[in-house]
């Protein structure tokens, strides 16, 4: 160890180095956990619940373990920056839970080979990098024949952060859903351009309610949303990542919850065990990555007795959201009857359906 | 009672003190503050201005101050010099990301040709397309009398609608999956900035150094420097020197927007490495901080831009050992300009206590 250390002061050649570091940190007998977060833990969203999930390491293991996490990491060469700090201090497992941090996750992982890396939401995987993410979709469908039935105005306002795949495919499956149960209904939608920024989210909701919106979706992390819609008054909204449950029952009816614990924690043990190999992990419902919130009183029952019922039909793989007869927004064919979308189209959608108005931003 | 009496002339010794007592008062609050949350002030104030230099794993930090300070020195040089004129360019951030945009477009338009040229051209796209950006703020403001500040600051919003319409479109990896973002610059190798990525070298930090050179000659050797402090300092002086205001003005606003240009460019090159929606993290605002901290001298702005830096680095490594939240660490880098500011009073004005006269 001694030797090692000064090997590493001396500075020189400082990529094995970086490799030796590792090898160092790796010694103590217990598993480091780090976490880089893209926004604040206090967002009520999305970095809130990857943060419930290290927490819940930590309550699965409790000595075993030690958790770090840096917040409000920008996207880029900070975000390597901050992996390459919690590798050299020793951190056997590293998740990465932004979409933007693919590149740098995957450039880190190549320095530290023994560090085990885990990125969300992203494509790339490598021999010490697995990537997971939730069908966040299948709890969209829900929210779509929620949002369909309650709408009075038949104008849904969407927020979208940012126009990728996963994103669109919520858009697209809220749609569907939305569609089945209200013919009329016609979706709004205003990119933001961000993951994190009540001041923009809470305009760009004011903006749709504006324009007519009774009931507003939101793919973006903050409570501003649900405020704005609180303010106005007669709209409802959907807690996103989070339960957002102190804005029930209305604005709030209902809410997608990621659930990250357990996979977390079983991520955790398998590098414990040294049983931890690199996978692409996609879950859903089923496996209960993507919870729904409960449903609320302002909802009435038949609705979300169907709402239940779609739930249901998810988890046991009875339904699919994308199932066909299915266009494209451009009217050519994409689903024939009865075939559902396979997973690749689903990972790299960028394409509207059928009855959706605007474009994609380009 | 207390009073302020102005100085009949600017107090040297304050002029070089405000910075260093600034930096010593920021340590007290802040760790006054940490104290406050419940960590140990000391260790968290070590952590963060000791441990990326001289602590355990200083081999990486101290490459990286260059890869974190190198921007902010650069576009900080060219604001010191508007700064010092009374020209005020807000919108660096958006010359910034101009200049990423235009000299990346111009290096992926070769992909995947590989040659020397290249990467001198990107440099050049770089730097016009940040000089461009930063011109219509300055022409306006010289044809029409409009406010630079207000307009190099709203088109820094333009910058960045700009900025993800590329990464969403024409600038798109065609081999990205329908995600946004362009090809990674750094698999690239005619169009890479790095020199030695281990030493956090790239041309960046070579154009930062040149750059303080460039400021320190043009402002203590050269009749245009003269022209520009002398306009800072008396307007009225300057007009019967021969001065003429609005090419002061073009020379200003275009070399702080070429600087920026350049940032952006060696940024996009070699630590970012792609044309991303978030690519911009907020260094041309940054740099106002530093040309400030800096007192608006090349030299000073060279040491402020690592200090920042050095906050910057140290304020993670405090995140994610001790356990401080990112606010805390944010208002730590805000105390150090307040005190800054509020220290600056002691440079024009002295503080005197005067028995209250009976009237």
């Amino acid at each position: 160890m001694t030797i090692l250390r000064r090997t590493l002061l001396a500075g020189a050649a400082a990529v094995t180095a970086l490799g030796m570091a590792t090898a160092a940190g790796a010694q103590d007998d217990k598993t480091k956990v780090g976490f880089v977060f893209v926004g604040p833990v206090g967002d009520g969203g999305w970095t809130y619940e990857h943060n419930q999930g290290r927490l819940a390491v930590e309550e699965e293991f409790g000595d075993q373990v030690e958790t770090v996490f840096v917040e409000n990491v920008a996207e880029g060469p900070d975000s390597e920056r901050v992996m390459t700090q919690m590798a050299l201090n020793g951190a056997d497992l590293i998740f990465t839970t932004s979409f933007g941090y693919m590149d740098p996750t995957i450039n880190v992982a190549k320095k530290f080979p023994d560090v085990k890396f885990e990125h969300a939401t992203g494509y790339k995987t490598a021999e010490n990098v697995s990537t997971y993410s939730a069908r966040f979709y299948e709890g969209r469908a829900i929210q779509g024949l929620i949002a369909g039935s309650m709408t009075e105005s038949n104008i849904i306002g969407y927020i979208g952060s940012f126009p990728i795949p996963e994103v669109i495919r919520g858009i697209n499956s809220a749609y569907i859903q939305a569609k089945k149960v209200n013919p009329d209904v016609q979706f709004k939608i205003v990119w933001v351009y961000t993951w994190f920024d009540p001041a923009k989210e809470a305009d760009a909701a004011k903006v749709l309610i504006e324009q007519g919106a009774d009931v507003v979706l939101q793919h973006t992390d903050s409570t501003a949303p649900q405020a704005a819609a609180q303010t106005a008054g007669g709209v409802y909204t959907f807690g996103q990542a989070s339960d957002m449950y102190e804005y029930a029952p209305e604005p709030r009816i209902s809410s997608i919850i990621d659930n990250w614990a357990p996979y977390y924690i079983e991520r955790t043990k398998a590098v414990m065990d040294g049983t931890w190999e690199s996978v692409s992990r996609w879950d859903g419902i089923a496996e209960g990555m993507v919870g729904i919130g409960e449903i609320t009183s302002a909802v009435p029952d038949d609705v979300k007795a169907a709402a239940l019922e779609m739930k249901d039909k998810i988890a046991s793989g009875e339904m699919h959201p994308f199932t066909g007869p299915l266009k494209k927004q451009d009217g050519s064919d994409w689903l024939a009857e009865g075939e559902t979308a396979d997973d690749g189209t689903l990972a790299g959608m960028n394409f509207y359906v059928e009855g959706i108005e605007g474009e994609i931003p380009q | 009672m207390i009073v302020l009496e102005k100085r009949p002339q600017a107090s040297q010794l304050w002029s070089l003190a405000t910075p260093v007592v600034a930096v010593l008062a920021t340590m007290v609050f802040g760790g006054l503050l940490f104290a406050l949350l419940g960590t140990q002030p000391v260790e968290a104030i070590r952590t963060i201005f000791w441990d990326p230099l001289f602590g355990e794993f200083a081999f990486y930090y101290r490459p990286q101050l260059l890869v974190k300070g190198a921007p902010l020195v650069l576009i900080a040089i060219g604001l010191s010099l508007g700064f010092k004129a009374g020209i005020w360019n807000i919108g660096a951030e958006g010359q910034y990301i101009i200049g990423a945009l235009t000299g990346a477009g111009v290096g992926l338009a070769f992909y995947p040709l590989e040659a020397w040229y290249i990467f001198p051209l990107m440099v050049i796209a770089g730097a016009l397309g940040g000089w461009a950006w930063a011109m219509i703020p300055g022409v306006l403001k010289v044809r029409f009398g409009t406010n630079e500040i207000l307009v190099s600051l709203m088109l820094v919003y333009v910058a960045e609608q700009l900025l993800a319409s590329m990464s969403l479109g024409l600038l798109k990896n065609p081999q990205g999956f329908g995600f946004p973002g362009s090809r990674n610059l750094n698999e690239y190798e005619s169009a890479n900035s790095w020199i030695n990525q281990n030493a956090g070298l790239h041309w960046g930090v070579v154009a930062a150094t040149i750059a303080v050179i460039f400021a320190y000659v043009l402002l203590n050797r050269h009749m245009l420097g003269f022209h520009i402090r002398l306009t800072g300092d008396a307007p009225r002086a300057a007009r019967f020197a021969g001065v003429s205001p609005g090419r002061l003005v073009l020379f200003c606003l275009g070399t702080s927007g070429m600087l920026a240009g350049l940032a952006g460019l060696f940024e996009v090159a070699g630590p970012a490495g792609q044309v991303s929606i978030d690519f911009n993290t907020g260094y041309g605002f940054t740099a106002i901080i530093v040309a400030f901290l800096g007192r608006l001298h090349p030299i000073g702005i060279l040491l402020a831009g690592l200090l920042m830096a050095l906050t910057y680095i140290g304020g993670e490594i405090a995140q994610s050992q001790m356990g401080l939240p990112a606010a805390a660490i944010q208002v730590f880098q805000g105390m150090l300009l307040f005190f800054l500011l509020a220290l600056d009073l002691l440079t024009n004005y002295r503080i005197r206590l005067k028995s209250r006269e009976v009237a």
